[in-house]
């Protein structure tokens, strides 16, 4: 409870920082310039005001606050758009690839180390984890660049048609929902991001079932004369899952990191491709409800650790 | 017995090799390479050609050979990958043995700065952590230019520490209690020299493995940002192997598989190599770990 009461000061302090490194880093005010150039010296002075671009960091960081948490959100510069309505589609885009990769991920990634951990030193053990160490080498744009020639390109070149398309949630023209269309255009961009969750998880997993495996519990266990199937699922698996269920939670930004850099080869319209198109445009409006999101989505799975490792062992408390 | 055991490890052995053999080709570019680094290859329809005699890995969109390029850029990968590699060990060792000896106050807003950086998705924050620091203009004189390379190797530094410096807090709290310390202390060695005589020459490993990680993570991140074009831009057609990574984006719809392939090829091979001798450095170091496995 004193961590979560402790969340909401961390995410106002948090975002101060983000604040000041944008004002410094994009300088909005000379972006909003440079995007309308013709704009009067009342719409500058109007949109330094909604924003909170004072020249006094916490007098601004406060002016922004107020607004932001009022749901008074100033409109992008570039075009002046509304933005929830775009950071929602990205939202929401952006849950459903990364939901559909950790799942995936995680389930191949677990399995690959409970495969691997049951022999080890075995001929399936050297295998999976070089194969891991191989996925953890490879930045995702890289497996994705490969999948894209391998899949779309040089598919299409031999066999007629793509397999895969390479880009966007839905082809170009289409309106309306389309399950199927979506999830074939879901496949290539969630196996890039999990290709990253297999290679971690498979080693997490192998480690702590290596742990467990070797602990004094599990000898009794079996002297009890549980079969083999139980011991290890009742009392390996349960308890090999605890660290991975921690480490499954901090991992959560490296994950979304990976999926920023996935949708962008693949043109998918998430908060990654929202994020680079409105940093490099320096949009300070669109910007900052975003980093507030990543902020606290952050600050929620590390909370989220804490409880459920408290939880999951019942030797740890929290103070 | 360290020395056997990194033996031991095959994988690592393979990957010595091979980096040593990059490294030679790089050192060596003016020889090894067959053009300049912006110079095109010499026929008539010199650009987008695939691999053939004159050109070994293919041409690019203005004729320039890209197995020449491809040595010039992992050139200055290297070059980024091992400066920002050293400062920020050098940093993070300081900064990691500092606090994991004093503790307190000190260690905790270390720790907490760490977890909170570590914690974000990398790529956001050294993308607004790039354009705060070049914003900052006093701080022109260290960094240099916003495109330089000089500015990059800055940047990875500013970050590079914080896992240097979880690694060997850890390690030194895991020491400070030991016998050999506290003989050291009871004959009244002051704490800079206990740090500097006992506790890193004993954290020497981890410290090492440390190193390899930060390298290749430098190396990525430099592939990273320039993929998405905040990279170094060192001017004269000069190149990285981010910025070869990069051209590979839009080299795929068109099918000129070989510019989408070698960089990407190059830079896993790179990143597999110094992620095995990191592996093994590790396993070597570790004389917790039975040699069984």
């Amino acid at each position: 409870m004193r961590r979560l009461a402790w969340a909401i000061p961390t995410l106002i302090f948090v975002t101060f920082l983000v604040y000041i490194a944008l004002r410094i880093g994009t300088d909005p005010v000379a972006s909003y310039k440079r995007i309308n150039p013709r704009a009067s010296k009342a719409k500058i002075a109007q949109y330094i005001e909604v924003n909170g671009l004072d020249p006094n960091f916490v007098r601004g960081y406060f002016r922004w606050l107020g607004n932001f948490v009022t749901l008074d959100w100033p409109r992008s510069i570039k075009g002046s758009r509304e933005v929830w309505p775009q950071l929602k589609d990205a939202l929401a885009n952006t849950i459903r690839l990364g939901v559909a990769a950790s799942s995936v991920g995680i389930v191949i990634g677990l399995g690959l180390g409970v495969f691997a951990a049951l022999r080890p030193g075995g001929r399936r053990d050297v295998a999976v984890n070089t194969a891991a160490f191989v996925g953890i080498s490879i930045p995702p744009y890289v497996s994705a660049i490969l999948f894209q020639l391998f899949f779309a390109v040089y598919w299409s070149r031999w066999f007629g048609s793509t397999l895969f398309p390479t880009s966007g949630v839905y082809p170009p023209g289409q309106l309306g929902f389309d399950l199927s269309l979506m999830l074939k255009h879901m496949v290539l961009p969630t196996f890039v991001v999990a290709i990253q969750i297999i290679a971690v998880y498979s080693r997490y997993m192998r480690s702590s079932l290596l742990d467990v495996l070797n602990s004094e519990y599990m000898r009794t266990a079996r002297s009890k004369g549980i079969s083999e199937a139980r011991v290890l699922f009742r009392h390996g698996l349960r308890n090999a899952l605890i660290p991975v269920v921690t480490i499954a939670a901090l991992d959560v930004g490296a994950i979304v990191g990976g999926l920023i850099i996935t949708e962008n080869v693949f043109s998918y319209p998430g908060m990654g491709k929202y994020f680079l198109s409105a940093f490099g445009e320096g949009d300070f409006p669109l910007l900052m409800p975003w980093m507030v999101i990543i902020v606290a989505s952050t600050l929620f799975f590390n909370l989220l650790a804490d409880i459920s490792y408290a939880w999951l062992d019942p030797r740890i408390r929290l103070d | 017995m360290a020395y056997n055991r990194f033996v031991g490890h095959r994988a690592a052995v393979v990957s010595v090799f091979v980096m040593s053999m990059l490294v030679i080709f790089v050192a060596l570019s003016p020889f090894t390479a067959r053009y300049g680094v912006n110079e095109a290859v010499q026929a008539p329809p010199n650009y987008f050609l695939s691999p053939r005699a004159i050109a070994w890995l293919g041409t690019d969109d203005i004729g320039r050979d890209l197995y020449s390029r491809l040595i010039y850029g992992v050139r200055v990968s290297l070059i980024i990958g091992i400066f920002s590699g050293l400062i920020s060990v050098a940093i993070g060792c300081l900064i990691g043995a500092v606090a994991g000896f004093r503790g307190g106050r000190f260690d905790d807003v270390i720790m907490r700065v760490t977890d909170l950086f570590l914690a974000f998705p990398f790529l956001v924050t050294l993308l607004v952590m790039r354009n705060m620091i070049g914003g900052i203009s006093w701080l022109k004189p260290i960094t240099g230019e916003l495109n330089s390379v000089r500015f990059i190797i800055v940047l990875f530094a500013i970050f590079g520490w914080m896992g240097v410096a979880r690694i060997v807090r850890g390690q030194v709290l895991a020491l400070k209690e030991r016998e050999f310390i506290e003989a050291a202390r009871a004959v009244g060695a002051s704490r800079w020299y206990i740090v500097r005589r006992h506790l890193l020459p004993n954290s020497i490993g981890p410290i090492m493995v440390a190193l390899t990680f930060s390298v290749v993570s430098a190396i990525i991140s430099e592939s990273t940002l320039a993929f998405f074009g905040y990279g170094p831009q060192a001017g004269d057609g000069a190149t990285s192997l981010g910025i070869l990574v990069g051209q590979a984006k839009g080299a795929v719809n068109t099918g000129f598989w070989h510019l989408a392939l070698f960089p990407c090829l190059t830079l896993v091979v790179i990143a597999l190599s110094i992620n095995f001798i990191g592996d093994a450095l590790r396993d070597a170091t570790d004389p917790r770990l039975q040699r069984d496995s």
